[in-house]
């Protein structure tokens, strides 16, 4: 059982709570479903409750919100211009939705859902898929001039362009991987370093005060990850701002 | 990788169990249940049906929700607000320029009542020296008369005194001469002779 407490991998399992399963698919409600719910319902609550009074001079927890709502849409719009602020709700849903899902990783026994590659790939790809079919309907095989870029010497042109199809390629896979790395890895970190503090004190005198050290750490990356939590769902939605930039004017 | 290992999972326990051992590799061997499932959780494709479902229904609610009811809301505080500040700041304007208005009105009825003060301490200035003017001229007139008949006086003193001095010189000059010349003269030689010195 004491190994089963220090497993840095545990918390990342998931468990079917409601067994469903389609078509051979299996479509469970897990404990991922679970916190993907309570993200979107704490998110929601939160916005919705703080600005019911809709004061014209704001209370701490409605300014919270105006906040967030100005943040984002500062960003887009120094990102996008304001053409890009049809794609408003959309950032700003997602910047809310990998924000809470992170702050909410960090109570203890809580799933974190963006600690889930999968998870993070699908937002990614809604990004990337926004981009493209966004990109395809405004300005048709124009989106295309996005791969080639201005002032390039025509013999240099393929080899540019080969890069730049690479890099829009990697754009889901790297948006995705930044942020799951960046959860899974806080987050053992976080639980091998509280896990150190259970071994050390099991070990007597010597080994309670010398857990002291591991749970400084613990305290230390709890803050730091609650920095990361925060600058994480930051740089995703910058990235989502500037990807639709590109959908925007494909022609840098 | 996890591919294969899902496929493992179903079909070839050996896969399993050394896929298994490269993972328990990096956890120091302390994850025995972690082993026992198979695969490292967040790379497990049989969870990812489920994970993507769940997700594309919660964040699409998200998102619905979001952009129906709390950034209609958020935005039109927002909107309330810069309007009421805008509104207060034109009105701050107008009450600024009201203020400008009467500060002038007030300077310039005080520049009115300057030069009313300036007119009224002119004319009694006026008034005054005229007043001296006539009340000097007076004064002069009177002097001027006072001395003419001074004057009058002094040259009617003077005639007469003049004409006795005729006679006294020709008394004086007769008995000069007598004294003199011990003749006497005549008392009309005398008179021409005082008349001729007299011119």
């Amino acid at each position: 059982m004491a190994a089963d407490k220090v497993d840095p991998i545990h918390q990342f399992h998931i468990n079917k709570l409601i067994p469903i399963e389609i078509g051979g698919y299996d479509l469970s409600f897990t404990n991922s479903a679970l916190f993907m719910v309570a993200t979107v319902v704490v998110a929601a609550a939160f916005l919705f409750l703080t600005t019911s009074s809709r004061s014209l001079v704001p209370g701490r927890l409605q300014s919270v919100s105006e906040m967030a709502y100005e943040f984002v849409g500062n960003m887009l719009r120094d990102a996008a211009g304001t053409q890009g602020m049809k794609f408003f709700p959309f950032v700003f849903s997602l910047f809310m939705f990998v924000l809470v899902a992170n702050l909410l990783g960090l109570f203890p026994y809580f799933f974190t859902i963006t600690s889930h590659i999968i998870v993070t790939f699908g937002l990614a790809a809604l990004v990337i898929g926004t981009v493209v079919v966004y990109g395809f309907m405004k300005h048709g095989f124009g989106f295309l001039k996005l791969f080639v870029p201005h002032g390039v010497p025509v013999f240099l042109l393929p080899l540019v362009v080969l890069i730049e199809v690479i890099s829009f390629v990697s754009r889901p896979v790297s948006l995705s991987v930044r942020l799951f790395a960046n959860m899974l890895a806080g987050h053992i970190t976080l639980k091998v370093f509280s896990g150190f503090v259970v071994s050390l004190s099991a070990l007597g005198a010597v080994g309670v005060a010398g857990s002291v050290l591991p749970l400084a750490m613990a305290v230390a990356l709890t803050a730091l990850e609650l920095l990361v939590a925060f600058l994480q769902a930051y740089v995703f939605a910058v990235l989502t701002c500037m990807y639709l930039n590109d959908a925007l004017h494909p022609g840098h | 990788m996890f591919v294969t290992s899902a496929f493992a999972q179903e079909s070839a326990p050996a896969a399993d169990t050394s896929h298994a051992a490269t993972e328990g590799d990096t956890h120091s061997g302390t994850s025995v249940p972690a082993e026992a499932h198979g695969t490292f959780p967040p790379f497990d494709p049989a969870t990812f049906p489920s994970q993507l479902l769940w997700l594309a229904i919660t964040f699409g609610l998200f998102y619905l929700f979001l952009k129906r009811v709390v950034m209609p809301r958020v935005g039109g505080i927002i909107d309330v607000r810069n309007d009421r500040i805008t509104q207060d700041l034109d009105q701050a304007a107008k009450l600024k320029g009201e203020a400008d208005a009467a500060v002038a009105a007030y300077e310039q009825e005080l520049a009115e009542a300057k030069t009313k003060a300036n007119a009224i301490g002119q004319q009694a200035n006026d008034a005054a020296k005229a007043e001296a003017e006539t009340a000097r001229k007076k004064v002069e007139a009177a002097l001027d008369q006072k001395l003419g008949e001074a004057e009058a006086r002094i040259s009617s003193i003077k005639a007469n005194a003049m004409k006795e001095v005729g006679s006294i010189a020709e008394d004086t000059a007769s008995a000069i001469v007598e004294a003199l010349v011990g003749g006497k003269a005549s008392k009309a030689e005398i008179a021409a002779a005082v008349k001729s010195v007299a011119r």
